[in-house]
């Protein structure tokens, strides 16, 4: 944006055509508020206005134990809780040098992937919506609610599990976790082709998103946008390569990356992730120990010693960083975290401009955003 | 055909007029035959409304996996009535600065609109309120007139959202309208009339899907899409494009006036759905092949009423299909179609039809 339009924008010189989507409308998932300045239907300009479900969390961790900081990770971006939590968890064990043993790895790595497993079906279900193709939500929450099968057996929570404390894991997983994994992984590859004969190659999908929102390479890393959204254009930018963590430098896999940066390459980049985790997950289930524990040994009460400690992770959505400055107190003396739907939101105003309003749907929804995430 | 008589509605309107006439001065008895006529449509316009959203909520929870409404009554028949005592208790909420008139004339001009429609509409044999001889053109002409209620619906409510519905469905309505129109051309010409009674006569021995060859399969092709577009449903929901418009040109209403635009969508697409039976296929006709004296035979059994609202179910099956398996055009791409392809295409086909009809290259 030149500084001429920002001066407009802000005195408001002409009389704009501005709509408001949000904070309550079906195409923003949550309270996200779009001022959008419309010529007709093309967009002019397009300002997200953000903090409608600000909570503080950053303070709030202030005065937290850092296993009570896990619980408030959790509530960020509620699809990837488990991965969030990871972060934190790893920043821990760093700072203590604790190691945790292998089988954790293990299961904190299947549990990555059925929550990006989980997410990103979410997510096609919620982007097919948009582009008003409704059945997929059906097909995509059917599916997921095997995950969600697996996850509550195991924590007993759904959504939130929090399952992840420093050193290791809040107790061991289910007996049949092993077994209803494999069989997940064997569902849902039969499940795949669906979603594609559904969505992926409808004529009027490619029509609605190829082309549209196109980002290039260089506005990905400008923006910081990570993640699926930021490897649709080509940016390298898994932590799970770039930054190995926990088992994944075991791990064989393939990191998804396609150039063209419009709506379709977000797209295939989050089908293809998809079906990437379940070569993951078959990895990871036959190698899994069985023995091992599930968790260090720890105090009672955790201290890190003072320094600053910064763990990144892959969550479903980009990459989430933690950076925590201990005084060597039993709170933290400050966390940052950095949150993928943050970078990842601010893009879109740049993307939408130019298009039209249902392309500015298209592009906001395939950029996946989860508002909790961006406001913290 | 003998056998068809046996159902003609002809038997039962007839006599009720007699007895009117028996008991009534002439004018007294054409008035009472008007009231009569004008009651038994609304019943029939409630109920088949009625019937229509609870029948797309069991299609669409059929093709999405799911049970559908199942707690009110049996298999959730009287879903819909609850949800429509529901909306008739709910307030009617006026907005601010709304231009009051026209908000509150905006509903019945659609429903009106579509109201009109089904008077002209041929349900059986001898079941036709008006048989007028531009019978065609007159339900074209009266179910276009709804997007005059959605652009004062949309101008009147003040709203950016309802606005932008509006224009859209305006610009998609009046595109639409004349691929509608042409894909109809096409079996006016086959039928060489413009009158319903002379078109579903004319399928006797066979419908003009089977009779027409190509141009005519194409036609229905044609008609079936733009008759989609044309009644505002998916993929084809752009005035009302939920994820974007949030409802689009029904945003700010409520209660029973939102209901009447809701059933008003749901009887377009028993009217499309009409139309393209007596058109297509048959109409109230039985389904005959051509030397197969005993299946025709075992056919003209089963009533006229039954064949005509099969086949119209059928299509609007087929209609309710589209929806909720295709994502939404965009409005651009939507015009594109009209104007660059469907029109062009139905241009050309009206030519072939023509020059079929002319050369007698049908099946007669």
């Amino acid at each position: 944006m030149s500084e001429e339009t920002i001066k407009k924008i802000i005195l408001k010189e002409d009389e704009d055509y501005i709509i408001n989507m949000g904070p309550q409308h079906p195409s923003t998932h949550g309270v996200l508020r779009l001022e959008v300045c419309l010529n007709g239907e093309r967009v002019k300009y397009m300002i997200p206005h953000i903090g409608y479900i600000h909570r503080g969390m950053e303070k709030m961790a202030e005065f937290n134990t850092y296993k009570q900081v896990i619980h408030l990770t959790d509530r960020m971006d509620y699809l990837s809780a488990h991965i969030n939590n990871e972060a934190v968890c790893l920043a821990v064990e760093n700072a203590l040098e604790v190691e945790v043993p292998e089988r954790v790895k293990y299961i904190r790595a299947i549990l990555d992937e059925l929550s990006r497993i989980a997410s990103h079906n979410l997510w096609w279900s919620a982007f097919g919506m948009d582009l008003g193709a409704l059945t997929t939500f059906f097909y995509g929450m059917r599916d997921r609610e095997k995950v969600l099968a697996i996850f509550e057996e195991s924590f007993g929570s759904r959504l939130l599990h929090s399952f992840n404390t420093p050193g290791g894991l809040m107790h061991d997983v289910h007996p049949n976790f092993r077994k209803h994994t494999m069989e997940f992984v064997k569902y849902f590859r039969k499940k795949l082709p669906d979603y594609k004969n559904l969505l992926t190659d409808n004529v009027i999908f490619h029509n609605r998103t190829k082309g549209i929102g196109v980002m290039d390479k260089e506005t990905a890393i400008n923006y910081g946008v990570t993640g699926p959204s930021g490897r649709g254009s080509g940016f390298s930018c898994d932590i799970r390569k770039v930054a190995p963590y926990g088992i994944y430098e075991k791990v064989v896999f393939r990191e998804i990356l396609y150039r063209e940066g419009d709506s379709f390459a977000r797209y295939k980049v989050r089908m293809d992730e998809m079906e990437e985790s379940l070569n993951i997950l078959e990895q990871l289930v036959s190698d899994m120990p069985e023995e091992g524990g599930f968790t260090a040994k720890m105090k009672p009460v955790i201290k890190l010693p003072e320094g600053e400690y910064f763990q990144r992770v892959e969550a479903a959505r980009g990459e989430f960083a933690v950076f925590i400055v201990s005084k060597g107190e039993k709170y933290p003396y400050r966390i940052k975290f950095r949150s993928p739907n943050f970078s990842n939101l601010f893009v879109l105003s740049k993307l939408a401009v130019g298009g039209i309003i249902a392309d500015l749907v298209a592009t906001c929804g395939s950029l996946d955003l989860v508002i909790p995430d961006i406001d913290r | 055909m003998l056998l068809l008589d046996i159902y003609s509605f002809s038997t039962l309107t007839s006599s009720i007029d007699e007895s009117l006439n028996n008991v009534m001065v002439p004018w007294l008895a054409t008035l009472t035959e008007f009231v009569l006529v004008g009651i038994v449509f609304l019943l029939f316009y409630a109920l088949l409304g009625l019937f229509l959203v609870y029948l797309e909520r069991k299609v669409c929870a059929v093709i999405q996996n799911r049970i559908g409404p199942n707690r009110v009554g049996k298999w959730g028949m009287f879903q819909t009535i609850a949800d429509l005592i529901k909306l008739l208790m709910k307030e009617l909420i006026t907005i601010k600065n709304a231009d009051k008139f026209l908000f509150n004339l905006a509903p019945f001009i659609v429903i009106i609109a579509s109201f009109m429609a089904i008077a002209a509409l041929p349900f059986a044999k001898g079941l036709q309120a008006i048989d007028l001889n531009i019978g065609i053109f007159y339900i074209i002409a009266v179910s276009s007139l709804g997007v005059v209620g959605i652009l004062i619906a949309g101008w009147s409510s003040n709203s950016k959202y309802s606005l932008i519905g509006a224009m859209r469905s305006g610009a998609q309505i009046i595109s639409y309208e004349l691929s509608v129109g042409l894909s109809v051309l096409a079996i006016v010409i086959f039928s060489g009339s413009m009158q319903i009674s002379t078109i579903v006569e004319s399928q006797a021995d066979g419908w003009w899907i089977f009779k027409g060859h190509l141009p005519a399969l194409f036609a229905f092709v044609l008609y079936l899409i733009t008759a989609t577009a044309e009644i505002n449903r998916g993929p084809f929901d752009l005035a009302e494009a939920e994820s974007e418009l949030t409802a689009g040109f029904h945003t700010e209403y409520s209660g029973i006036k939102f209901a009447f635009f809701f059933l008003a969508e749901y009887m377009n697409m028993f009217i499309v759905a009409a139309i393209a039976t007596t058109l297509f296929l048959g109409g109230w006709m039985p389904f005959h092949i051509g030397g197969w004296e005993g299946f025709n035979q075992i056919m003209d059994y089963i009533p006229s009423i039954i064949w005509f609202f099969g086949k119209t179910f059928v299509v609007i099956y087929i209609i309710m299909w589209f929806k909720w398996t295709f994502p939404r055009l965009r409005i651009d791409q939507l015009l594109n179609l009209e104007w660059k392809y469907l029109l062009p295409l139905n241009l050309i086909n009206t030519v072939i039809i023509s020059f079929v009809v002319l050369l007698g290259l049908y099946f007669k």
